[in-house]
């Protein structure tokens, strides 16, 4: 049995098939056992008894509301504000400083977190780029928030937190600047809102909507969740979206060695990864 | 050498299990019940951080912050200082922040949201 649970090894594989075309996400085994857990609130939600029958539902049926909720369901949208809060010092200081330099004459600033899911990474950045005010002053600043799950992103948009997710990760002195408490939670302030566009998009099909190609790129424990060819395609996806002098950030566990040609170590700032093609223009010149 | 951190907080069972969590994070813990045991702690001692409830017998957290920092910790760092308390209003947090704490611990918690803090004030 491969999820450990009472339904058929058919109704697993049915159900990683559907979340593979859906987002290109396998499931390692270490998650197939959680399946049946993280779906019983969908199959509470609709009415159905069993893995076994919430398949024949999936194959049966027109719902997509059914098959949105189920592939939101397997995804993992573990995030917190400043994970890993050394990488945030390092581009706080260093990689927007390199940005600075390189767009001194558009003064566009363009960041994309690409699998945002419910949008703390996302306010982590808009907070300490709002903190660093005059020194942006005249810039146009875009930073987009992206993820294949609508739920997450819905939530991202509305910016709400509980009292558990508001304290991992967030400084206390920001969050009492830049949220609000309310009876249902940490709201995110409007003004933190506004500066960041969060958009379902499945990144191996769709295009973010950047309007500008992107000075600093997020892909934090995403990739790990593609299986090799299509954690590639990623990589080229990255790469398209990429600016020339961009930075991409892998999370702690990730590289690009062995995984792809289009993003190399940055010789710049250590842990943080820049389009390879830019590296042999920087030695060519 | 291992960090250390005074636990005050007037619940055994909150002493208890921020010991759990400390000790496995090869924190040293010592604990006070309240904040005269505190404040008379630190007068002879310098933790690296103080995990402080707000309501406790005797000497509040508050009461302990005000006259902690009359303290002199000499050439010492002044040990951090992380409330960590039922008193989840953003009052309550302001009020503590503006007393001097350096981070901010809304109970319930877990092990991620306590050591994420004590990364935050750099002594994780």
């Amino acid at each position: 049995m491969m999820g450990g649970g009472n339904a058929s090894e058919s109704a697993y594989r049915v159900l990683m098939g559907v979340l593979e075309s859906r987002t290109g996400q396998t499931l390692s085994p270490n998650r197939i056992w959680r399946i049946e857990m993280s779906l019983k609130p969908v199959m509470q939600r609709h009415g159905i008894e069993d893995l076994d029958a919430l398949v024949a539902a999936l194959v049966t049926s027109t719902s997509r509301q059914l098959l949105d909720d189920t592939v939101d369901a397997m995804l993992n949208n573990e995030t917190f504000f400043y994970r890993e809060h050394s990488v945030f010092d390092d581009i706080a200081v260093k990689a927007l400083d390199h940005v600075r330099a390189a767009n001194a004459a558009t003064r566009r600033l363009t960041i994309w977190h690409c699998g945002v899911s419910t949008g703390q990474e996302a306010y982590s950045m808009a907070m300490l780029l709002a903190e660093q005010g005059e020194k942006w002053a005249g810039w146009t600043a875009q930073i987009v928030g992206t993820d294949v799950s609508y739920q997450a992103i819905s939530r991202a948009r509305v910016g709400l937190y509980t009292q558990f997710e508001i304290q991992r990760g967030l400084p206390v002195q920001r969050m009492v600047r830049w949220f609000d408490q309310t009876e249902a939670g940490w709201l995110a302030k409007a003004d933190l809102r506004r500066r960041i566009d969060f958009t379902v998009q499945n990144m191996l099909v769709d295009r973010p909507p950047l309007t500008a190609p992107a000075d600093l790129i997020f892909c934090r424990n995403l990739l790990l969740y593609f299986a090799k060819p299509m954690r590639e395609k990623a990589f080229a996806r990255l790469r398209a979206m990429a600016a020339p002098q961009s930075f991409l950030v892998l999370g702690a566990g990730e590289t690009v060695l062995g995984q792809t040609d289009q993003f190399v170590a940055s010789p710049r700032l250590r842990g943080l990864y820049e389009p390879a093609d830019q590296q042999v223009r920087r030695v060519a010149a | 050498m291992s960090k250390s951190c005074l636990v005050v907080d007037d619940s055994k069972v909150i002493r208890k299990v921020a010991r759990h969590i400390l000790e496995s994070m090869a924190f040293a813990v010592e604990e006070a019940a309240d904040g005269q045991e505190a404040l008379t702690f630190c007068r002879a001692n310098r933790p690296d951080v103080i995990l402080l409830d707000w309501n406790m017998p005797v000497m509040s957290g508050m009461e302990f912050l005000g006259a902690f920092n009359d303290l002199d910790f000499g050439i010492a760092e002044r040990p951090r200082v992380v409330f960590c308390t039922t008193e989840n209003s953003i009052d309550h947090i302001r009020a503590a922040i503006e007393a001097g704490a350096d981070e901010y611990v809304m109970k319930p918690f877990d092990r991620e949201t306590l050591e994420g803090k004590l990364q935050l004030v750099g002594v994780a």
